[in-house]
């Protein structure tokens, strides 16, 4: 083994400090999945009778369904009958301000860094938390309402807007669409909910927290984001878990909207328990994301992916009206006996649609990072444009970086660049900053943070500092 | 204030230094000459840490410690400093950035406290005009895009910054035009005082015009074969390496 990998080797193995397991009391339904658990959780949920039938609808078309195995991962079969599908804190009764949230739980957020009391409107940012299934508190929502924005936990939006649930639940990434839609579209719990009116600007970063906290369960989130006509939001999401040698499946759904002159941002900073140093443990991410763009509208992803013991995930965005705009900015770091396989879809189908691609990987340890994304031009598309930039940083010799571009193009006007690039940290960029004063393990970090800056300056200010930590956290133990 | 007694070094499991015996004390500048595969790289490397170099026999006292025993970083702290050869890109990190946390490394080890971005702006500005260094690389990634010119000035203003009590400067002279090469030499006179040396690695006579030695060493097969006043270099230019070797 070289100098280099025995020190490279030495910074990757790092303590998950998200964990924790709370101790709260929760509302557990017992394993496994049948006809009868979707009713029993459409049920606790007081669900309208047309959700439970399109619930139904899902599961009964996921049993027909066989989980995908084309991506390059590689994992033990799972077994839909072990997980539980719904997990509440057990204090169900309506909450009407912070006080009333169970003090565990809000010490739960504090541990993770999310401060969900008012002082948060210091920083502007809005916070929805959901706690296992259950969203438990959403800050700022009287706010947010003075302008007409609905920003709530998905069950909430099912009770008190039900026509906007009805319209545009399933209308981006339908029931049946992949295997994993499917089984979410069955059992989800909850999510977030956000509805802009025409012509608004939401004038604060929307937050969501999601933390699965009881063990065997799995998370299923919905989140559906509507931007109306000539609106504008900014959404996070952020993601912990507790750390269990068990496996956890998390199969979450989100849809974006934006219509006609809409401008959607959603970015993602994922951190779910990737797992010890051996592979044990660790969440099966399998996430379909997808935004539909109309006439001049714009959705723009960005991700920074360090969690996760498998990530399956492919955000994309459906170039539906003319001049719409689509990006993807990604990060994705893997460590230990981490996999991911992640990418993007830009299906452009109106004229002189746009779209951006930059995706990061960084693998370290025994690790596997795959790219896979896919450009289509439709027949329509004229003067379609695509610009896609794809690095592979590699950290040690142990590890993976692949990347599987699909184009299909129908329209001869179309014009797309694909730039990829593989690189290892050389030890001569090591060296440099060792002999300038600075550690090993900052050089690491400092040159993989300059690697991703350009995705970095994508995400909102706040955020873009808590990634940079985030990344110099995950590669801790990866060189030394 | 640097003892280098009997060095032997290695790399690739090949022996490049064959006994080096040094002593470079407070305020001395010493030009260590060579022809080509002598091994003034590999001594500037060992002196800075490079892990690749494997020191074989032989021992280096700095400042009364070990040198040998402490990993680059904590040699850099300690006040070594290398103006390498060839300087390397790291692309999407900023000059500025890299450079205000090397300084605050220095600085804490030293038990300072570590300096804001205002009073950083502040030194960055002054030392600029040391080396004539343009604004606008500053703000730029580490190298990336520069020339080859610009790359040795950005060595030298990364030196004015650091304040090391010993410079090593490896052939800071290689690929500059007249210009940069008074420039580079203008930059390392302006630091020199009567407490920190330089170690100034050079192939060429014509860089001790500018940065007057008070010693010059000649290496050759891994060992110094010959020592003398800076009228040394002058008689190197004259009748070349192979009389001494």
């Amino acid at each position: 083994m070289s100098e280099e990998t025995k020190k490279i080797e030495a910074v990757t193995s790092q303590e998950y400090k998200y964990g924790f397991v709370t101790d709260i009391e929760s509302d557990t339904i017992p394993p496994g999945l049948n006809e009868d658990v979707v009713r029993l959780i459409s049920a606790k949920k007081k669900e309208p009778e047309f959700l439970l039938e399109w619930r139904l609808k899902a599961f009964r078309h996921w049993q027909k369904m066989e989980e995908p195995h084309w991506a390059h991962l590689n994992y033990e079969p799972i077994d839909y009958q072990t997980s539980s599908y719904y997990s509440a804190p057990k204090e169900t009764k309506k909450l009407n301000s912070l006080d009333e949230v169970d003090p565990e739980l809000l010490r739960t957020y504090e541990k993770l860094g999310i401060p969900l009391s008012e002082q948060e409107r210091l920083a502007g940012v809005a916070v929805d938390a959901v706690f296992d299934s259950v969203s438990v508190a959403t800050t700022f929502k009287d706010k947010l309402s003075e302008l007409g924005i609905i920003f709530c936990s998905f069950s909430e939006a099912v009770q008190n807007h039900p026509d906007l649930i009805k319209k545009y639940l399933g209308s981006v990434v339908p029931p049946g669409d992949n295997f994993f839609a499917a089984l979410n579209s069955a059992v989800f719990s909850d999510g977030s909910f956000v509805y802009i009116p025409k012509g608004v600007h939401c004038p604060m970063e929307l937050s969501t927290y999601f933390r699965i906290n009881a063990a065997e369960t799995g998370q299923f989130e919905r989140t559906l984001i509507v931007a109306d006509e000539d609106s504008t939001v900014s959404y996070l999401e952020g993601c912990t878990a507790p750390q269990r040698d068990e496996n956890q499946l998390h199969a979450a759904v989100v849809e974006l909207v934006s219509h006609k002159g809409a401008n959607l941002k959603y970015s993602t900073v994922q951190n779910w328990y990737p797992g010890d140093k051996d592979g044990k443990g660790g969440i099966y991410n399998f996430v379909t994301k997808r935004g539909i763009a109309h006439e001049n509208a714009k959705i723009s992803w960005t991700q920074v992916e360090t969690g996760s013991a498998i990530t399956w995930k492919y955000p994309g965005v459906i170039l539906k009206g003319d001049n719409s705009v689509g990006e993807f900015y990604s990060v994705a770091l893997t460590n230990n006996h981490q996999q991911a396989d992640t990418g993007t879809k830009m299906i452009h189908l109106g004229k002189n649609t746009k779209s951006t691609i930059v995706s990061k990987g960084i693998s370290a340890g025994k690790s596997n990072n795959s790219y896979r994304g896919l450009v289509k031009i439709g027949k329509n598309a004229e003067n379609a444009r695509n610009f896609s930039q794809c690095d592979s940083l590699l950290i040690g010799d142990t590890c993976g970086a692949h990347t599987f571009p699909y184009i299909d193009v129908h329209n001869t006007t179309a014009k797309l660049e694909h730039e990829a690039t593989t690189s290892k940290i050389g030890e001569d960029q090591i060296f440099y900053l060792n002999q300038r004063g600075i550690s090993t393990e900052d050089a690491v970090s400092m040159i993989v943070n300059g690697y991703c800056k350009t995705v970095f300056r994508e995400l909102p200010m706040e955020f873009a500092v808590e990634a940079q930590n985030l990344l110099s956290l995950s590669l801790e133990g990866s060189v030394g | 204030m640097l003892e280098i007694k009997n060095l032997q070094a290695s790399i690739d499991g090949k022996q490049i230094l064959n006994g080096i015996n040094l002593s470079v004390g407070p305020g001395e500048i010493h030009a260590i000459m060579g022809p080509n595969g002598s091994g003034k790289s590999t001594l500037s490397n060992v002196l800075a840490g490079r892990e690749e170099y494997v020191v074989t026999g032989g021992e280096v006292c700095y400042n009364g410690e070990n040198l040998l025993e402490l990993p680059a970083e904590d040699r850099a702290r300690r006040g070594i400093f290398l103006a390498f050869q060839y300087p390397v890109e790291i692309p999407g990190v900023s000059n500025t950035y890299f450079l205000k946390t090397a300084l605050n490394e220095k600085r804490k080890f030293n038990g300072q406290e570590e300096m804001d971005a205002a009073d950083f702006l502040a030194l960055v500005k002054q030392k600029m005009k040391v080396v004539d260094i343009d604004k606008s690389l500053l703000s730029r990634p580490i190298n990336e895009g520069f020339s080859g010119g610009e790359k040795k000035k950005n060595e030298i203003f990364q030196m004015a910054v650091l304040e090391p009590s010993l410079a090593i400067l490896d052939e800071t002279d290689s690929g500059l035009d007249i210009d940069a090469l008074r420039v580079v030499a203008n930059g390392v006179n302006s630091l020199h005082n009567n407490e920190n040396s330089f170690l100034v690695i050079t192939h060429y006579q014509r860089l001790l015009d500018y940065i007057v030695p008070d010693f010059v060493h000649v290496l050759s097969k891994g060992k110094i074969v010959k020592t003398g006043g800076k009228e040394l270099a002058l008689e190197l230019e004259e009748k070349g390496y192979d009389w001494l070797t």
